[in-house]
C-alpha cells in the first residue's frame, strides 16, 4: 500500500467533532493518482480484458474452431475417399470449407451478442458506463475488439481447413488467387462482420436469449421459408430469399450459389457492411436516448 | 460538490423524482434517506448520467457526469452489489474498470487489500456472498481515489463486522475531505455516520437539514398517563399550565420530562395513576412519520402503529418550516 489509503484505525482518530465548512472554503480531497484524459484506447484496453476473462469467450471460439476445422477436414477427407479425380476436375478444394463455417457461424453470433448483451444481463454496464459516460465509445471499442478477435480467430480457423482441402484432394483443380482471398480473408471479413452485427443487435435488445434467437431468425429463417414457398406467384420472392439468405451468400465466396443470378463476387461483402454499419447507427442513437 | 437543481424523472405517468433541488458538500458524510421506492436509486443514476433526467439538472463541481474525462479518478460510485459478471474474477473486473480510466494495474491490488478481499481475488464474482459482493463493489468506488464517492445502500447484506467497516469506511473517506453520498432506508444506521440529512419520499424533498439538527427536532421526550379519572386529571394539569395531549388509545402525552411533577400534582390531588412513564421517541419512528404519507409499498395490518407523535401534528410540521 503506497497510496494513502483509508486505514479504519487512523479513521476513527481522524474523526473529529468537526463542523463542516461551506463547500466553497473546504479543502477538498485532491487525489494522488495521475489524472489522465481517457480516450478510446482506455476502453479499447477495458473491452480486451472483459473479453478475455469470461468463460463464454472461450467456450464460444473453442466450439467454433472445432467446428470449422473438424468439419471442413472431415467432409474433404470424405470426399477425397470417395470421388475419383474426374469428379473433383471442376470444383476448388477451397468450397468444402462452407459447411463447418456456416455452423461455426453460430458461435461467433452468440458471442457477438453476449459480448453487449450479457452486461444488461448481469448489470454489469452499469459500471460500464459509470467508468466511461461516453456511450458511443463503449460501444465502439467492443465494436473494434470483437471485430479483431472474430476476424482472426475465423481467418487462422479458415487458412488450416483451406490448406489441408487443398492437400488432400490432389485431384482438384489449383483454385485462382481470387478464390484464395475470398476463400479465407473474404469469408472472414464476412463472418466477423455477421458477428460484429450480432453484438450491434445484442446492444439494442439487450436481452442475449432475445438477440440470439432473433440473429438465428435472421440466418436461416429466409432460406427455410424460400423452400416451402411453392405458389408460382411467388416465384420472384423465393428467388429473392434464396439468393440473399446469408447460408447462400456464404457460399457466394465459395463461388458455389444456389443460383446464377443475384449476389457474386464481393457483393455479399458490400451488403453486409452496409447492414452492419445502418444497424450501428440505430444502436448508437438509441444508446444515447436510452436510460442504462 | 454535488447539485441537484429542480430535477425530475418521469417513467410514463409515474413521476419517480420530483423536483430534487439540494446540495451535497464535501468533507461530510450526506445521508440520503428515504423508503423503499422513495426515488434514491433514480436520483443517484442520474448524478452518474446513466438515466436521463426528465427535467432539471445535476451538476458535479459544475460539470455534468458526461463531461467528467476520468470519471472514476474524480467520482467513485456503489450502485448495486451485483453489477458485475458473475464469470469474471474480482481482479479482472477490478483491472477492466482500472483500464478504461487509465489508471494503474497497482491499484487493483491496493483496493482489493483495503477491502480485505486479496484471499480471493481470482475467485468468481459470482462466488461471493452479498457481502463480498458489496465489498467488490466498494472496492470499485475507491479504485481511482476519487474525491466524490456515492454508495447506494452499502450496508445491505452485511454482517454486523461489515456494517461497522463501512461506517468507518465512510467517516474516514469524509474526514479526508472527501464529498460521501450514501443512500439508506435505515435512519438508525445515518444516525450513526451522516453528518447531513436530505430525506425523500415518493421523490420529494422532505428534509435537508444536518443530523443534529435532526436529533433534536426529532427525539422528542415526553411522559406517558394512563389513569382511570382522566377528566379530573385534565382539569388539575390544565390548572397547573402542562399542556396535555390526549392520543386516540386512552392515554395522555406531556410533552417534556416532567414526571416527576406531574406525579407530585396527581398525589396532591389523590388521583390514581395506572401509568407514568418518561417516554423518548426514537429517530426511527421520527423518520416513519416523517415519511408515513409517502410510503409507497404499505404492507397492511388492521392494528394500528402506536403512533409516538401526537396525531394532529403532521409529518415534517416541525422541522419543515425552519
Amino acid at each position: 500500500m503506497s497510496t494513502p489509503q483509508p486505514s479504519m484505525p487512523q479513521a476513527q482518530a481522524a474523526v473529529p467533532n468537526r463542523q463542516p465548512a461551506d463547500g466553497s472554503s473546504y479543502p477538498g480531497y485532491t487525489s494522488p493518482i495521475p489524472v489522465v484524459r481517457t480516450h478510446l484506447g482506455n476502453a479499447i484496453a477495458s473491452e480486451w480484458t472483459k473479453i478475455r476473462t469470461v468463460r463464454s469467450t472461450i467456450w464460444t471460439l473453442g466450439v467454433f474452431v472445432l467446428l470449422v476445422i473438424g468439419i471442413g477436414v472431415g467432409v474433404a477427407a470424405l470426399v477425397a475417399a470417395n470421388a475419383s479425380p474426374e469428379d473433383l476436375n471442376n470444383d476448388s478444394p477451397l468450397s468444402l470449407g462452407f459447411f463447418g463455417l456456416l455452423l461455426g457461424s453460430m458461435c461467433v453470433i452468440t458471442l457477438g451478442v453476449l459480448t453487449t448483451a450479457s452486461e444488461y444481463g448481469t448489470g454489469m454496464i452499469r459500471t460500464t458506463m459509470v467508468a466511461c459516460p461516453s456511450r458511443g465509445r463503449v460501444l465502439t471499442a467492443k465494436a473494434v475488439v470483437f471485430f479483431a478477435v472474430a476476424f482472426v480467430t475465423t481467418l487462422v480457423s479458415v487458412l488450416v481447413v483451406a490448406l489441408a482441402d487443398v492437400a488432400l484432394l490432389d485431384g482438384a483443380r489449383t483454385p485462382t488467387g481470387q478464390e484464395w482471398l475470398k476463400g479465407t480473408i473474404g469469408i472472414s471479413l464476412y463472418i466477423a462482420l455477421l458477428g460484429l452485427f450480432s453484438l450491434i443487435i445484442g446492444s439494442i435488445i439487450r436481452h442475449s436469449a432475445g438477440a440470439i434467437t432473433i440473429m438465428i431468425g435472421v440466418v436461416l429463417a429466409p432460406l427455410v421459408i424460400a423452400l416451402f414457398m411453392v405458389a408460382r406467384s411467388l416465384e420472384g420472392l423465393r428467388q429473392a430469399l434464396f439468393e440473399y439468405s446469408i447460408p447462400n451468400q456464404l457460399s457466394v465466396f465459395y463461388s458455389n450459389s444456389l443460383t446464377d443470378s443475384g449476389p457474386s463476387g464481393w457483393d455479399p461483402l458490400w451488403i453486409i457492411v452496409g447492414v452492419t454499419a445502418a444497424a450501428f447507427a440505430c444502436a448508437f442513437a438509441l444508446l444515447e436516448k436510452r436510460d442504462v | 460538490m454535488i447539485e441537484l437543481a429542480g430535477l425530475t424523472k418521469r417513467y410514463g405517468e409515474k413521476v419517480a423524482v420530483n423536483n430534487l433541488t439540494f446540495t451535497v458538500r464535501p468533507g461530510i458524510v450526506t445521508g440520503f434517506l428515504g423508503p423503499n421506492g422513495a426515488g434514491k436509486s433514480t436520483t443517484m443514476r442520474m448524478m452518474l448520467g446513466l438515466d436521463r433526467p426528465t427535467a432539471g439538472d445535476v451538476r458535479i463541481d459544475g460539470k455534468h457526469y458526461d463531461q467528467l474525462k476520468d470519471p472514476l479518478t474524480y467520482i467513485g460510485a456503489l450502485l448495486d452489489a451485483k453489477a458485475m459478471h458473475g464469470g469474471r474474477s474480482a481482479f479482472n473486473h477490478l483491472l477492466c474498470l482500472a483500464q478504461s480510466n487509465g489508471i494503474p494495474k497497482k491499484r487493483v491490488d491496493e483496493v482489493l487489500d483495503t477491502v480485505g478481499l486479496t484471499a480471493v481475488a481470482r475467485k468468481k464474482a459470482k462466488g461471493f456472498s452479498l457481502g463480498m459482493g458489496q465489498r467488490l463493489g466498494i472496492a470499485g468506488a475507491l479504485l481511482g481515489d476519487p474525491q466524490i464517492l456515492m454508495f447506494d445502500e452499502p450496508v445491505n447484506g452485511l454482517d454486523p463486522e461489515g456494517i461497522h467497516w463501512i461506517r468507518n469506511l465512510m467517516k474516514s473517506l469524509a474526514a479526508q475531505g472527501r464529498t460521501v453520498f450514501v443512500s439508506s432506508h435505515l435512519m438508525s444506521e445515518m444516525a450513526l455516520t451522516a453528518d447531513h440529512l436530505v430525506v425523500i419520499g415518493q421523490g420529494r424533498l422532505l428534509a435537508d437539514t444536518s443530523m443534529a439538527d435532526f436529533i433534536a427536532q426529532n427525539s422528542r421526550s415526553y411522559v406517558r398517563i394512563r389513569t382511570p379519572q382522566r377528566e379530573r386529571l385534565l382539569d388539575v394539569l390544565h390548572a397547573a399550565g402542562v399542556t396535555v395531549v390526549e392520543t386516540g388509545n386512552g392515554t395522555l402525552e406531556v410533552d417534556g420530562s416532567k414526571s416527576e411533577y406531574i406525579g407530585e400534582l396527581a398525589a396532591q390531588h389523590q388521583l390514581v395513576l395506572h401509568e407514568l412513564s418518561p417516554q423518548q421517541a426514537s429517530l426511527e419512528e421520527a423518520f416513519m412519520q416523517l415519511t408515513a404519507e409517502s410510503v409507497e409499498y404499505h404492507a397492511h395490518s388492521d392494528t394500528p402503529v402506536d403512533a409516538p407523535l401526537p396525531p394532529q401534528q403532521q409529518w415534517g410540521d416541525g422541522w419543515k418550516g425552519k
